[in-house]
């Protein structure tokens, strides 16, 4: 049995909203940045048990959102080699490309598999030696280091079958655009399970330079609320620093062995986000040395422009400039089984939870 | 995406183990830990075990709030 469930007791969590309503004298905005956070915001009604003094805000936490419509053209363009096999965590399965998704690829014939983990992408290699198995790999810093294991055991077995197409990025990137955009913040709520691997000491920076605080939180709603009360505690006393609330998963070092196998195999790249453009030095490519598992130096890929749906204002959402009920698609031409933009696809996109847990309006 | 689940280490064979998430059993990798051994409840994300979850820690933060003096 899960030994945690106070995390849910709700005097424990009457207790910390009493003392955020007695502590929040001014308007503050606090942003996480975690499809995960997204969602259990919006799963635990946490805004509807806040003063309306704060308001939180969903940034550009969920990678699927993120991810470019170049990314999915290139995997769509790879489905069509001979032999070829292309496994996705499923979430990226509905994304629009500039002519459908990996979804219409696969209703056309194409050898598309939902995979949990890289892992399986990597057995479905060992099992099918006369097929290429490229895993899409996407996700910030917890999943970066399982592809890059997988990458490790791959050459460690001699498999020769098994490449990545690597769209992995890094948070702190883009952490910092959203405040240099100048879009108003009090406070991150730092992603728990990305800060699990890489430790606090990346969140430095974003208090020493730009005078915000960073609490790395749980997913449960104790955990929630205690990182909004410490964030508000923080402004109110103004002094911004980075504070880890989820201590029962996240060490201030972080994962080093995890950190080193990312290192090991990987190198950064400067990557497009959704809303944010490119940022320099905010993605993850296969070293050289590991270039025979890079399926974008092993096979010729076009580069394709970026295209985004009309009138989908993901970017914005992104950003937290705007709502996703602003969208003018929004519950009427996007929805959850129709969904226009990556938002409405991921089931940790701004618009999938708002619709999914708000409702239309 | 970044989702991980709590589950518990029930046996370790090498660098895999077999972990149970409320009575489900499955396997995930160890390695990208160090120190996990049976009993231990860690973190589980796409395949992989990420983290070793501090009971301790676990308890300590509830302690912190069960302090919170209540309003009046």
């Amino acid at each position: 049995m899960y030994p945690f469930e106070q995390y849910h007791s709700k005097a424990l969590c009457q207790a910390l909203v009493d003392q955020i309503h007695l502590m929040a004298d001014r308007p503050l905005r606090f942003m996480e940045v975690c499809g995960g956070h997204t969602m259990a915001v919006r799963k635990y009604g946490i805004p509807s048990l806040l003063p309306d003094s704060i308001m939180l805000l969903s940034g550009p936490g969920c990678p699927v959102c993120v991810t470019s419509s170049l990314f999915i053209d290139q995997a769509i363009h790879l489905a069509a080699y001979d032999r070829m096999t292309i496994c996705t965590f499923g979430d990226l399965l509905r994304v629009q490309g500039t002519n459908g998704s990996l979804e219409k690829a696969k209703t056309e014939g194409k050898d598309i598999r939902v995979v949990l983990s890289g892992l399986d992408a990597l057995e479905i290699a060992r099992q099918q030696p006369e097929k290429k198995i490229v895993l899409l790999g996407i996700g910030f810093e917890t999943t970066a280091p399982t592809t890059a294991a997988t990458i490790l055991t791959a050459r460690k077995e001699k498999i020769s079958n098994f490449f990545v197409l690597s769209a992995h990025k890094l948070m702190p990137p883009a952490m910092e655009a959203i405040i240099s955009e100048g879009i108003p913040i009090n406070g991150y709520i730092c992603p728990g399970h990305v800060t699990t691997i890489t430790g606090i000491a990346m969140y430095k920076k974003i208090v020493e330079n730009f005078g915000i605080g960073c609490v790395v939180s749980g997913f449960e709603p104790l955990d929630l609320l205690q990182t909004i009360l410490m964030l508000v505690r923080q402004v109110k006393a103004n002094q911004p620093k980075v504070e880890i609330q989820y201590s029962r998963a996240v060490k201030p070092e972080g994962n080093p062995k995890a950190m080193a196998i990312i290192e090991e195999v990987f190198e950064t790249v400067d990557e497009w986000w959704r809303g944010l453009g490119i940022l320099k030095a905010s993605g993850l490519k296969p070293r050289d040395s590991f270039q025979d598992f890079d399926a974008s130096e092993v096979f010729s890929l076009p580069v394709y422009e970026i295209s985004e749906p009309e009138a989908c204002i993901c970017g914005d959402i992104l950003k937290g400039l705007k709502k996703p009920q602003d969208c003018m698609l929004y519950g009427k031409n996007c929805t959850p089984d129709n969904p226009v933009g990556a938002c409405m696809v991921s089931s940790e996109g701004s618009c999938q939870t708002h619709y999914n847990y708000a409702g239309i309006n | 995406m970044c989702l991980s689940i709590p589950a518990k280490i029930i046996s370790i064979e090498g660098e895999n183990a077999l972990v149970s998430i409320s009575g489900m059993r499955m396997n995930a990798s160890l390695s990208l830990l160090s120190n996990a051994k049976p009993g231990d409840f860690v973190l589980i994300h796409s395949g992989f075990s990420i983290e070793i979850i501090d009971r301790e820690e676990a308890e300590k933060t509830l302690e912190i709030v069960r302090h919170i003096r209540p309003i009046k």
